[in-house]
């Protein structure tokens, strides 16, 4: 009997299919949980459930392929005196030199620049490389401050200080000892080869009082030149994004719990936070509440691959989007050119997800040098900027579509939901009525 | 010498000063008064001047400090010289919490007591308190040396990796993975050099116990769930 004939008449289990058998049998085999990277697999409400109603009757659309739509922004107008100008709403989200190979790190920086975009530091601190191929670099200030050092601070173009992450709001990070190579335990002082642990709070401030504080300092060390973000996972966002603005955040950066990250709990991933499509429309009633919509600005990520989802994002009032995990597949991560070394790390394009390893086929998430040799980072880099011109002009067509001129002109208006859990989320109208749960009617 | 008073300027404007290559020359001499438990008093200094603080100050004071040679002449608040690079703070009074937290380098002298999760995170940087510190001290501690002349609170040195521990006085519990190691004479050197720095010369190292990483749990290992 065949695989098929066979599965055709056996009968899964709903509550214990396949892939949940596995788990429980590696889990009883290994007595550990599991540690990967990537972001959450599982399904929850996304921008994909909501729709553009473009310009027809009653509204007035732009010509696709000729009439301008503009995609920059500004971040950091609040305080700081040297606000970051981009020229697309989309910048790179935070991947630290250690979880990346330098080359993949340069590749971001190259992308991004060809692109007149950001990209973003990570734990491990800010190398010679990346700040040389990233015009505009945020530097990261995390919990675990490994290579935090005021001349770096003062290089930056604007500092985020890290609260959390959309794959684990509440914990910390942990790059295990086999990526461990002389290099990063040297930016981390500490030993090669063990576990260097991120903890999950940070070490000398704790509540939005101190946060505040906090804030002070930066901006006193750095003569209040620099945009000072603050970076959140997606869990209680009304709230978080109220104090984030009475700490003093110039932006805040809202990852929902779709967002990447190089080694966490499968089961944090999948079950700790909201999804970006809730919580962006959270943080922007908090901002408007306070009349800070548009002044400090909101960066959403977490799921962010296509320019649908930017525009969606910035329609839902968003200020730009991030990427990683996308930017990431854009450099050749899981790419099905490597599908025979995937297989023999016992799994298969499309489906790579052990980050935390450092056996990376593809040279990315790696300090194998041997592996990282492989990569190109000014290939890796034009293929980031092309993703980058296909995201930028996707969400301007759909702009236009919807008869903006600017990207930012995008509005709730312009949206409707396909589902009635995402017009609950969003707070826009299921698609063909006028309902929206919660707000109108049951 | 440059004064201030921050009475009459802003904590921007001083700040700013210090940070102007043209004025905070090497060896120059600053003073500050009037402090009042203000807030990020004298940070991000780049240069080996010699500032001298007259009163209380509050959160961070001298944080991120490199070369500068700093007096507190009385308490501090939270983070005191917080991820110095090098220079000397030198604390007249006590400091609040996390004094010197994820400091590189420099020398932190406290000359009063420190609170709780003193040297936390520490990655390079030398400090000794002449009195006592607070609960959950050296927490995660990577590299440098803690000279503590009294006691020390609970859970000292939790989670630690390389920093190295010197307690004169009582230690009310160690942190996870942090044990009583001998003093060799190599630390009896050390911990010499130290409180000569620091100005303590009436104080016998053989008084001292040291503590470090007994490394079990530089690699994660279910072996080990129940230590944490």
């Amino acid at each position: 009997m065949s695989d098929e004939e066979l599965h055709s008449w056996l009968k899964a289990s709903a509550s214990f299919p396949r892939n949940v058998i596995a788990d429980i049998q590696r889990a009883a085999k290994t007595g550990l949980y599991d540690i990967r990277g990537y972001g959450a697999k599982r399904h929850v409400p996304s921008f994909d459930d909501l729709l553009f109603l473009g310009a027809s009757m009653s509204r007035y659309p732009l010509e696709g392929y000729r009439e301008k739509c503009s995609t920059n922004v500004t971040i950091g107008t609040r305080f700081a005196k040297k606000p970051i100008e981009l020229d697309i709403p989309i910048t790179i989200a935070g991947m630290s030199f250690g979880a990346l190979s330098a080359q993949a790190k340069e590749a971001l920086g190259r992308g991004a620049d060809a692109v007149g975009t950001s990209t973003t530091t990570g734990d491990g601190g800010m190398t010679p490389e990346e700040r040389e191929h990233s015009s505009k670099l945020i530097y990261q200030l995390l919990p675990s401050r490994y290579g935090m050092n005021p001349d770096d601070l003062r290089k930056a173009d604007a500092i985020e200080i890290v609260i959390g992450q959309g794959a684990k709001p509440g914990g910390g990070g942990m790059l295990l000892g086999q990526k461990i190579s002389e290099r990063v335990a040297g930016m981390r002082n500490l030993p090669q080869g063990i576990d260097q642990r991120s903890a999950c709070r940070h070490p000398d401030w704790t509540g939005p009082d101190d946060l505040e504080i906090k804030i002070l300092e930066l901006r006193e060390i750095t003569d209040w030149q620099k945009p000072i973000y603050i970076k959140i996972g997606a869990t209680r966002t009304y709230y978080d994004t109220m104090l984030a603005v009475k700490a003093g955040a110039d932006a805040i950066v809202l990852d929902g719990m779709q967002g990447g990250t190089a080694a966490t709990q499968d089961v944090f991933i999948e079950h700790v936070g909201i999804p970006i499509l809730p919580a962006v429309r959270l943080a922007v009633e908090a901002l408007t509440e306070m009349n800070m919509h548009r002044k400090v600005q909101l960066i959403v990520s977490g799921g962010i691959k296509s320019g649908a989802d930017v525009a969606k994002a910035l329609a839902l009032g968003a200020d730009a989007v991030s990427i990683g995990v996308a930017a990431l597949i854009a450099l050749g991560d899981n790419s099905p050119d490597l599908e025979e070394e995937y297989r023999k790390l016992g799994t298969s394009a499309g489906y790579y997800d052990d980050y935390q390893d450092g056996k990376d086929p593809a040279g990315i998430s790696t300090q194998n040098e041997e592996l990282a040799k492989r990569f190109d980072p000014i290939v890796g880099g034009q293929k980031l900027a092309n993703y980058l011109r296909v995201l930028t002009l996707e969400t301007q067509t759909l702009a236009r579509a919807c008869g903006k001129n600017h990207v930012h002109n995008l509005e709730p208006e312009d949206l409707v939901a396909l589902t009635p859990e995402a017009a609950a989320m969003a707070k826009v109208p299921l698609a063909g009525t006028d309902w929206i749960p919660g707000v109108n009617g049951m | 010498m440059n004064e201030f008073d921050l009475d009459q300027s802003k904590i921007r404007d001083f700040n700013a000063a210090l940070h102007n290559p043209s004025k905070a020359t090497d060896q120059s001499t600053w003073k500050v008064t009037n402090t009042k438990g203000r807030h990020a008093i004298a940070v991000g200094i780049n240069s080996a001047l010699n500032l001298q603080i007259d009163g209380h100050v509050g959160y961070y004071c001298a944080g991120m400090n490199q070369k500068a040679n700093v007096t507190i002449n009385g308490h501090c608040g939270a983070g005191v010289a917080e991820n110095m690079m090098s220079g000397t703070v030198t604390v007249k009074g006590n400091a609040s919490q996390y004094a010197g937290a994820t400091a590189h380098g420099g020398l932190l002298i406290i000359e009063g007591d420190a609170s709780s999760r003193c040297g936390i995170s520490m990655k390079g940087i030398d400090i000794v308190v002449k009195g006592n510190i607070g609960h959950m001290s050296a927490f995660m501690a990577q590299t440098g040396r803690l000279v503590v002349c009294g006691d020390a609170g609970d859970a000292l040195g939790d989670s630690l990796y390389e920093a190295r521990l010197y307690v004169r006085g009582k230690v009310a519990s160690l942190g996870a993975d942090c044990i009583e190691k001998p003093m060799k004479e190599e630390h009896k050197t050390e911990l010499k050099e130290l409180l000569e720095r620091a100005n303590i010369t009436d104080i016998n190292v053989e008084e001292f116990h040291r503590y470090g990483s007994a490394r079990t749990l530089y690699n994660f290992n279910i072996d080990n769930v129940g230590s944490y």
